[in-house]
């Protein structure tokens, strides 16, 4: 419950600061959310198995979200930035969905 | 198969029965401590399922065990989780604003730019390479267009040209008005054909013949003259009377001398009695046409 209030305060702080992206942080905050959003499922389908656990959902958030932007910029460093950043999208997006399918599973017994 | 078990067996079916429904129900146990959610892969959840009551079992224990110890956490771990998913929502919105709101060029990274930069050289080279061939057909189109206009001009003057020589079109032009007179006798056809062979050898371009009465015969290359019985000229199946006046399209100096040299036309016909009347005229009006001639036999060549 307070997650989704925690969720909802970001957007509509997002919404009202209305900040522009640095540009520095420009390719990396796609791929940021990417994985967050990853984490975020991860930990909603954990919760459903009843094996939620804080501090690993804290821990894997952020490693997940540091280790998306570091791959990110090491293929911007090795001029690959492009390939790795569509690799990136792509696993944890398949990732996503094992997760969402579990979600489904859970809810719907489907 | 466990019926079996228990007639033959001995001791054996009696533990083993207990013992089977714990092991899917044992699974849950090392489950918690081993998983990273995250790290679940996708093709798990299948067997999850199958599971899924157990879960449920050893998860009803859970909610009393450990109601306490959520709202403790609050404080610590779970301040922690609030404030990333605020972030998260946070950079969600701001990134979905930028995407929206940036012209795409704006959010490209560099190579990309490159890239959309080299292809719009490379369409640039062709869109001018389509300029050069369209402007070198036009360059074709336009010449073609000039030559055929000019051959058409070309065809229209010598149509005009054939047309006054072959009789079949009016002319106009500075000439000559030669008016025979007739003395004692009447002017016989050879001197007529003397005079309008004498005036095409000085480059005569148009001529006709008109009677006293008025009536005119367009002179061309098959004209004859004959004399008529009972007096008279016959011009190309035409009766004339005299005295018959030639008018003439051409250079008059040339002409005049032509028809005045001694022993000529202008000679001759005084010797006969009679009188030739030369005028220079500005403007000849040779109006006087002649059928166009069908040509049976004769093919042009090539």
């Amino acid at each position: 419950m307070i997650a989704v209030l925690a969720l909802l305060v970001g957007v509509v702080l997002g919404v009202y600061l209305d900040p522009t992206v640095p540009a520095a942080l420009q390719p990396y905050l796609p791929i940021a959310v990417v994985a967050a959003l990853d984490a975020v499922f991860g930990g909603f389908r954990a919760k459903m198995d009843k094996i939620f656990d804080d501090k690993q959902f804290v821990v894997s958030f952020i490693s997940n979200v540091l280790v998306a932007a570091l791959i990110v910029y090491l293929g911007d460093q090795l001029g690959a930035g492009g390939q790795l950043s569509t690799a990136v999208v792509v696993v944890l997006g398949v990732r996503i969905f094992g997760n969402v399918a579990a979600i489904r599973r859970h809810l719907f017994r489907a | 198969m466990s019926e079996e078990h228990r007639e033959t067996g001995t001791g054996w079916p009696e533990p083993v029965e207990p013992a089977r429904p714990s092991g899917p129900a044992g699974e849950p146990d090392p489950r918690p401590d081993a998983p990273d959610p995250d790290e679940l892969s996708p093709l798990t959840p299948a067997e999850r399922e199958a599971d899924a009551p157990p879960a449920e079992e050893s998860a009803g224990e859970e909610p009393s065990g450990s109601a306490a110890p959520v709202s403790r956490r609050l404080t610590s771990a779970g301040a922690m989780i609030a404030v990333l998913l605020a972030l998260l929502g946070f950079t969600l919105v701001v990134q979905l604003k930028t995407t929206s709101t940036d012209s795409s060029l704006a959010a490209t990274r560099e190579e990309d730019l490159v890239r959309i930069s080299s292809d719009l050289d490379s369409r640039e080279r062709r869109l001018r390479q389509d300029i050069a061939a369209l402007e070198d057909s036009q360059r074709q189109l336009r010449s073609g267009e000039q030559g055929r206009q000019a051959a058409l001009d070309e065809a229209t003057r010598r149509a005009d040209e054939l047309g006054i020589l072959a009789g079949t079109l009016p002319a106009v032009g500075p000439g000559l008005s030669v008016r025979f007179v007739g003395g004692g006798k009447a002017i016989a056809a050879t001197r007529i054909l003397d005079a309008v062979q004498e005036l095409r050898g000085a480059g005569a371009e148009a001529m006709q013949i008109a009677g006293s009465d008025g009536a005119a015969v367009r002179v061309i290359a098959s004209t004859y003259f004959v004399d008529a019985q009972g007096g008279g000229l016959m011009v190309d199946g035409r009766r004339l009377t005299g005295p018959y006046t030639i008018l003439v399209i051409g250079d008059s100096a040339t002409m005049r001398t032509a028809l005045n040299i001694p022993g000529g036309v202008v000679a001759s016909v005084a010797d006969d009695g009679g009188n030739v009347i030369v005028e220079d005229r500005e403007a000849v009006e040779v109006s006087q046409l002649h059928a166009p001639i069908k040509l049976e036999h004769a093919r042009p060549v090539s």
